[in-house]
C-alpha cells in the first residue's frame, strides 16, 4: 500500500489529523467527506475536472532544466513549473477541484481564507468561471503587503474582508473564514487553501493537488530516465509541497520541505491542535499559538498540514527551514540565472537547494516552482531597493 | 435516556433539582483573567446566577465573535494564562457551580489527566470545549469522567436527529444548545432555530438543556425559556463587563434573572 493512502476513518495519518470543529461544523464536514468520496470515484467528475485544468488552467505544467543554476551548483536542477498555470500558482488545481464539488453539492457561494492572496485569486477566478458568489478573508497585514492580489480578487468579483483580529495574518484569516462557515454552513462551501483544516480537508486537498507529483514523475522519468534523487518544494500549510510529494512517495526520492525560519512548526515538533487538526504547531508554554513571521505572506503559517507532520515523525520527509536573508539572495539568484522571478514561497525551496548543494554534488534535484513572483515585486522593490 | 442518576455531578444535581423545583437557570460567562473577572463574577451570582461559566481565553477563538474575541485578547494581553486563572478561581467560594470553557488546545496541551486535574483542585465541576465535538471527545471525557469534572456537550442546529441521542447520552452537567447558525454574539431577534433545537432535544433527553450562542438580551432569553431549562449568557455579559465593570454585569444578570422568572 502507498504510503499515502487514505488516512483512517477518523481522518488521521498516524497521530495527526482529525476534525476538531465546533458542533456546528461536523454535519457539514461528514457531508464534504462523502461528496468528495463519491466524486472522486466517479469518472464524470474526474473527465470534467481534467478537461478544466487542461482547457482553463493550463496544465500539464512543464518541468524546465535549469542549467545555469544547476551548472554552479553543481546539480542537476530541473523546476515543476506551476508557477506557468493561470493564475500564477499551483493553487488552481485545488480551487477547481473544490469549486467543481461544491456546484455538485448544490452550494452557491465560497469562502476562502488567504494569505498571500495566490489563493484568493484562484478562488475568486473559480467563482466567477463557475458564477458562484465569493468572500475572501485576508488578514490586514496581508491586504497591505500584497495590494495587488487584493485588486485582483475584486477585479474577479470577490468580497474581500481585511481581518483585524488577532496578528492579521494567515492564521487569523482562516479564524475568521470558519466563523462566516459556521454562520452560513447551509448555502456555503468552505474552499480552504491548503492540505490542512478538519477532515477531510488535508486528504482531499493533496489529492487535487496529487496532479502535480504525477505529472512530475512521468515528466522526469522522460527527462532524466529515473526518479529525481531529491525532491524539494516549500511548505506553509504544504500544499504544493504534498503535491509533489505525492508523485514520489514510493520511490526512492529524498523529499524535502522547506519552511521559514519564522514559522518552523515541524523544526519545534509539538503537537497542537487548531483550525480544526491535531498537528505539529507552534505554542507558547500555554497552549496559546504563536505568530509566524517571515518574508512570505503565502508561508506565515504557525502550523503545517497533519500529513506533512506524519511524514515528518516516521523520517519520511525533512523540514528544514531557511531564513528570509537566504530567501532574497535565492529571489534574485533565480532571475538573473534563469530568467524566472519566482514568488518568494518557493525561493524558500531555493534558498534550501543553494545552502545544501554541496552535499547533493551530481545529484538531480526537482524543486515545485509552485508561483511566480509577480505578486511579490512591489515588496521586493522596498527590499531591495534597485 | 440520561446518566446514570448515581453518576451526576454537583452542576448536574443542582441543575435537575432546580429544574424540578420550577427553577429557570441562567449561567453567566465571565472571561477569566480580564481585569475585574472576579467582582463580575461574583456580582452574578448575588444577582441570581445558577452557575458560571469562566472564559479561559484562547489565541484563536473560532466559535467566539467580536465581543468575547476582544475579551480574549485583552485578558491575554493582561498576563492570563490557564494556570494563573485557576488559581483565581480556587479562592473563589461563590455558593454555585463553576464551569470553565476553553477551546481544545489548552486541554490537549496541558495533557487530559493533568487539566482535569487542575480544574478539580481549583474547584471547578464542569467543562465546556467548544471545538471538541463527540468523535474527538473520547479521550478527554474519560480523563474529565474520571477526576469528576462534568463535560458539557454541544449540539446544534444541523445535527441530524440520528445524532443528537448521542449528543444527549455523552452530556454531563448541561446540555448546551446552540442558538443559531454562526458564533458568539449579539443579534437583534432570536433565532427560530433555538427554539426548535431545544424541543427535538427535550424530546430524547432528561438532561438540562439550556440555551447560548444568540440569546442576547433580557427578552430574548425570556422567550429563550418557554421551552428551554436555561440560558447561558455570554457576550451580552462580556461587552457589559468590558464597558461597565461588575457593576454593569450585575444588573444586568438580575434583569435577566427577573426576565426569566417572570
Amino acid at each position: 500500500m502507498s504510503l499515502m493512502a487514505q488516512p483512517s476513518a477518523s481522518g488521521r495519518f498516524g497521530e495527526f489529523g482529525g476534525r476538531f470543529v465546533p458542533e456546528t461544523l461536523v454535519p457539514a464536514c461528514q457531508e464534504l467527506e462523502a461528496a468528495f468520496t463519491a466524486a472522486w470515484a466517479d469518472p464524470g467528475f474526474r473527465a470534467e475536472l481534467d478537461h478544466s485544468l487542461r482547457t482553463y488552467a493550463g496544465r500539464p505544467s512543464i518541468l524546465t532544466e535549469c542549467n545555469n543554476l544547476g551548472g554552479r551548483l553543481g546539480i542537476r536542477l530541473v523546476m515543476k513549473r506551476e508557477d506557468l498555470n493561470h493564475t500564477g500558482s499551483h493553487k488552481i488545481n485545488n480551487v477547481l477541484g473544490q469549486a467543481l464539488l461544491a456546484k455538485r453539492m448544490g452550494k452557491q457561494r465560497l469562502v476562502a481564507e488567504t494569505g498571500a492572496g495566490q489563493h484568493g485569486v484562484a478562488t475568486a477566478t473559480a467563482a466567477a468561471l463557475l458564477g458562484m458568489e465569493c468572500k475572501v478573508y485576508m488578514g490586514a497585514v496581508d491586504v497591505e503587503r500584497q495590494a495587488l492580489n487584493v485588486f485582483r480578487m475584486k477585479l474577479l468579483g470577490s468580497e474581500v474582508e481585511a481581518v483585524q483580529s488577532g496578528s492579521r495574518t494567515l492564521k487569523d484569516a482562516v479564524n475568521e473564514a470558519m466563523r462566516d462557515w459556521v454562520a452560513t454552513v447551509e448555502s456555503t462551501h468552505y474552499c480552504l487553501g491548503s492540505v490542512m483544516g478538519p477532515h477531510p480537508y488535508p486528504w482531499m486537498v493533496r489529492e487535487f493537488h496529487r496532479v502535480i507529483g504525477d505529472e512530475a514523475r512521468a515528466q522526469c522519468l522522460e527527462l532524466l530516465g529515473d526518479v529525481p534523487d531529491v525532491a524539494v518544494a516549500c511548505v506553509g500549510g504544504g500544499s504544493n509541497a504534498i503535491g509533489l510529494f505525492s508523485g514520489f512517495i514510493d520511490d526512492r526520492t529524498r523529499l524535502v520541505g522547506v519552511e521559514p525560519a519564522g514559522g518552523a512548526a515541524v523544526a519545534r515538533a509539538q503537537p497542537g491542535v487548531v483550525h480544526g487538526m491535531r498537528s505539529y504547531l507552534m505554542q507558547d508554554e500555554f497552549g496559546q499559538v504563536l505568530e509566524a513571521h517571515s518574508i512570505s505572506a503565502g508561508l506565515d503559517y504557525p502550523g503545517v498540514g497533519p500529513e506533512h507532520s506524519y511524514l515528518a515523525s516516521i523520517h519520511r520527509a525533512e523540514y528544514p527551514n531557511v531564513t528570509d536573508a537566504e530567501v532574497i539572495d535565492a529571489f534574485q539568484l533565480l532571475s538573473r540565472s534563469e530568467g524566472i522571478i519566482p514568488a518568494l514561497e518557493p525561493a524558500h525551496a531555493l534558498a534550501w537547494i543553494v545552502r545544501a548543494a554541496p552535499s547533493m554534488q551530481g545529484q538531480t534535484v526537482l524543486m515545485n516552482l509552485s508561483g511566480r513572483g509577480d505578486k511579490d515585486v512591489a515588496q521586493m522593490m522596498d527590499v531591495l531597493k534597485l | 435516556m440520561s446518566a446514570e442518576p448515581a453518576g451526576w455531578g454537583r452542576m448536574e444535581t443542582e441543575f435537575r433539582a432546580k429544574r424540578a423545583a420550577g427553577r429557570k437557570l441562567l449561567v453567566p460567562y465571565v472571561t477569566g483573567g480580564l481585569p475585574g473577572w472576579q467582582d463580575a463574577l461574583r456580582a452574578s451570582v448575588a444577582a441570581g446566577a445558577d452557575a458560571i461559566e469562566i472564559g479561559i481565553p484562547f489565541s484563536d477563538p473560532v466559535m467566539d465573535g467580536p465581543v468575547i474575541q476582544q475579551a480574549s485578547q485583552l485578558a491575554l494581553e493582561a498576563g492570563a494564562t490557564p494556570v494563573s486563572i485557576l488559581h483565581e478561581a480556587r479562592s473563589l467560594d461563590v455558593g454555585v457551580p463553576l464551569a470553565v470553557m476553553t477551546y481544545y488546545n489548552t486541554v490537549h496541551h496541558a495533557g487530559h489527566e493533568r487539566f482535569a486535574a487542575q480544574l478539580a483542585g481549583a474547584g471547578i465541576v464542569a467543562a465546556i470545549v467548544p471545538d471538541l465535538p463527540l468523535e474527538e471527545s473520547g479521550p478527554w471525557c474519560e480523563a474529565a469522567d474520571a477526576a469528576g469534572i462534568e463535560t458539557v456537550m454541544l449540539a446544534a442546529p444541523t445535527a441530524p436527529d440520528s445524532r443528537l441521542p448521542l449528543i444527549a447520552a455523552r452530556a454531563r452537567g448541561f446540555l448546551y444548545s446552540v442558538g443559531l447558525l454562526g458564533v458568539t454574539g449579539g443579534r437583534d431577534h432570536l433565532a427560530h432555530t433555538a427554539s426548535e433545537l431545544v424541543r427535538r432535544l427535550k424530546a430524547i433527553t432528561d438532561v438540562p438543556v439550556l440555551v447560548g450562542v444568540g440569546v442576547s438580551n433580557a427578552a430574548q432569553a425570556h422567550e429563550a425559556v418557554q421551552v428551554a431549562d436555561g440560558v447561558v449568557q455570554g457576550a451580552s455579559v462580556v461587552r457589559r463587563l468590558l464597558d461597565g465593570g461588575a457593576e454593569a454585569v450585575g444588573a444586568y444578570v438580575a434583569q435577566v434573572r427577573r426576565a426569566i422568572d417572570a
